[in-house]
């Protein structure tokens, strides 16, 4: 007898198989997921976003004669010592506890090959990092763990952080397991208890207070060193504003892609602006306040290409910073480790249980034997190599548009592929002169 | 004594006068006129200096001290030896909020009350307080004492690791995961001590000690209600 004619099974949009295993995984243990990384959600990106290239009306650069620039100087409004870099992609911070002294080693390796800078995190100062990379930014966190006037006079520059990408309005929380008795030391604390960092800071509160903590930083240091202000993306636009006229040389702007060591996946992906929302009303901050370049904008938080750097610094970045992508070129969620990634309940690339500190490349541990898997050289090349490929593809890019320094890339040079990028970048979509909420249309 | 009158002098130029005096061995007390409430005054000393302040100050005085003594003869604004490392800070008057934030030693004596989140954050500083203090304070204490002659404000050592808190007088209320423990030889010793460097006139058998539970050092999903 024929069999009657069946649809195939309809799996719901709405309750996805990921959905439901949250959900299964949420009633066996009673407590949110935690995790590593940014946001995993598709949001607009600089993907969205396409270059216009030169052809008559604009005048293209030889690839292989004409000089195209990359150089960048950070902190020229008040600082006596502005960083100097060689290259507009810098390292985030990221923190010795959450890395491995390898990796933390690594970094410092290959960005100062590179000729660019890296930047501690919520764990103090090591002399790895220290030692190894030529410029390092020092972070002020609210959790002040390592916090000394030692070191922050040894820092190339200063980076008050308010926010992340991955969490505008969290703070952080290194659990147990990685808190060896030197993470421990270095942050005052117990061996093997969770530590929390607050997600404000203990001695002000806006952008008053923090006015009078950024002099007292400059009074500690001189007046040599640049202070960076770091905010999630949240309100770029106000916090761009109120960050200047607390005082900053430097606004660190990271969207919602940006990584954390460990937060709740809910945070990760549910605050925030995806970056490519971030820039141009930072730029519009700076600019009606009279201060674009001379307070320069860091932007991060999904940088992967040259392509993404030249498309940030076209919507007027100054710079970016790469975190995620530095862990990836020194060998985070490498497939050479698939058999161990599966033990643990993953896949390569989807790894970020990095809070557990049993990352099987070595980097997001403070487990010995896994650490001992980084060579530092090694991963130091390849994050130095990579950070070339980066700046030589943001060249090509600006050279075909007819640029002698990346920094003379300009919206007019983008076109976007979708409304929503468009809106957000306020580049025309293809194939017309209009985007979304452009005056006058 | 050399005297740095600040309505003649810039900031600056006092704090660079202080940091090269602290540098070197043997440096003259220095005294500060007129601070009028300046903010960040004596910061970033880093070496044996003594300065004294002949009036009240703003934010941030005697930030991250190091192994100088800074006496104000007044009172002083928020976040008073904050991160101080080493040395000693002695305040005549009042101190406003976050006194001797995330301080990760020395010693810092306020005569008059503190404000709220006094001693926040503390790393190993040692806080001695002669009159009361206001609330929230010692949060997240990590390490180091706090000793109030007077009352605590609400919410005191809310969420503290393994700071000793030593209170005189009353506690409004505490805050989560802090609770009263055994007054024992040892802390009778380091109490005793520190009220003798503060010259303060009482005894430690008249205060009660205060510390972690330790019931939130590990994420505990029953203890959900704490945080």
């Amino acid at each position: 007898m024929d069999k009657t004619p069946q649809t195939d099974p309809r799996q719901s949009w709405t309750f996805s198989k990921e959905t439901n295993s949250e959900i299964r995984r949420a009633a066996a243990t009673g407590i949110y997921d935690i995790r590593g990384g940014g946001a995993k959600r598709r949001v607009p990106h600089f993907d969205d976003l396409l270059f216009l290239g030169a052809s008559i009306s604009r005048y293209p650069l030889e690839g292989y004669r004409e000089k195209c620039g990359t150089d960048v100087v950070l902190g020229t409004r008040f600082a006596k010592k502005p960083i100097e870099l060689k290259i507009p992609i810098t390292i985030a911070g990221m923190s010795f506890g959450s890395l491995s002294a390898n990796a933390k080693e690594a970094l410092g390796r290959g960005a100062t090959m590179a000729g660019t800078s890296t930047t501690t995190g919520d764990g103090g100062m090591t002399e790895e990092e220290r030692g190894h990379s030529e410029k390092l930014v020092y972070q002020y966190l609210p959790s002040r763990y390592g916090m000394n006037p030692d070191d922050l006079r040894r820092a190339d520059a200063i980076e008050v952080v308010v926010g992340q990408g991955a969490k505008p309005g969290g703070g952080g929380m290194l659990l147990g397991q990685k808190i060896t008795e030197r993470v421990a030391g270095m942050r005052d604390l117990p061996v093997g208890i969770d530590q929390r960092s607050a997600c404000r800071h203990p001695d002000w509160t806006g952008p008053d207070d923090l006015e009078i903590k950024i002099l007292e930083l400059r009074e500690i240091t001189n007046w040599e060193k640049p202070i960076y202000i770091k905010v999630g993306g949240a309100r770029p636009y106000y916090d761009t504003a109120l960050a200047v006229k607390a005082g900053a040389d430097v606004i660190v702007l990271d969207g919602m892609q940006g990584g954390t060591a460990a937060t709740q996946d809910v945070f990760i992906e549910h605050v925030g602006q995806p970056t490519l929302a971030c820039i141009r009303p930072a730029v519009q901050a700076l600019q009606d306040l009279g201060l674009h370049r001379e307070v320069q904008l860091v932007v991060s938080g999904g940088i992967r290409t040259g392509a993404d750097v030249a498309k940030a610094l076209a919507l007027g970045a100054d710079a970016v910073s790469i975190g995620t992508a530095a862990l990836v070129a020194l060998g985070d969620n490498d497939p050479k480790w698939e058999a161990e990634y599966n033990k643990l309940g993953t896949t390569a690339g989807a790894y970020d249980d990095w809070h557990e500190g049993r990352d099987p490349a070595g980097i997001t541990t403070q487990d010995p034997e896994l650490m001992a898997r980084l060579d530092p050289e090694a991963a130091g090349r390849r994050l130095r190599n990579y950070l070339n490929v980066m700046t030589l593809e943001a060249q090509t890019l600006a050279r075909a548009c007819g640029k002698s320094h990346v920094h003379n890339l300009e919206p007019e040079d983008l076109c976007a592929l979708t409304m929503e990028a468009a809106a957000m970048a306020q580049v025309p979509l293809a194939g017309t002169n209009w985007w979304p909420g452009k005056p006058g249309f | 004594m050399p005297t740095l009158d600040m309505s003649q002098v810039e900031l600056r130029e006092v704090n660079q006068t202080l940091q090269g005096a602290a540098g070197t061995q043997i440096a003259e007390p220095y005294e500060i006129i007129n601070p009028r409430g300046s903010h960040a005054v004596a910061c970033g000393l880093n070496g044996p200096l003594t300065v004294t302040v002949k009036g009240s100050t703003g934010y941030y005085c005697a930030g991250m001290n190091k192994d100088a003594t800074v006496h104000v003869e007044g009172s002083a604004g928020p976040g008073v030896a904050e991160n101080m490392m080493s040395g000693t800070v002695v305040i005549d008057g009042d101190a406003s909020q976050y006194a001797g934030a995330t301080g990760h030693g020395g010693l810092l004596v306020i005569k008059g009350n503190a404000s709220s989140r006094c001693g926040i954050s503390m790393k190993g500083i040692d806080i001695v307080v002669h009159g009361n203090i206001g609330h929230m304070s010692a949060f997240m204490a990590q390490k180091g004492n706090l000793v109030v002659l007077g009352d605590a404000g609400e919410a005191l050592g809310d969420s503290l690791y393994e700071a000793r808190l030593f209170v005189r007088g009353s506690v409004k209320s505490l805050g989560a995961d802090c609770i009263e423990k055994e007054m024992r030889p040892e802390h009778l010793k380091v109490l005793a001590n520190l009220l003798e460097k503060a010259g303060a006139d009482a005894k430690p058998e008249e205060f009660k000690r205060y510390g972690s539970a330790r019931k939130l050092y590990n994420f505990n999903i029953d203890h959900a209600d704490e945080y």
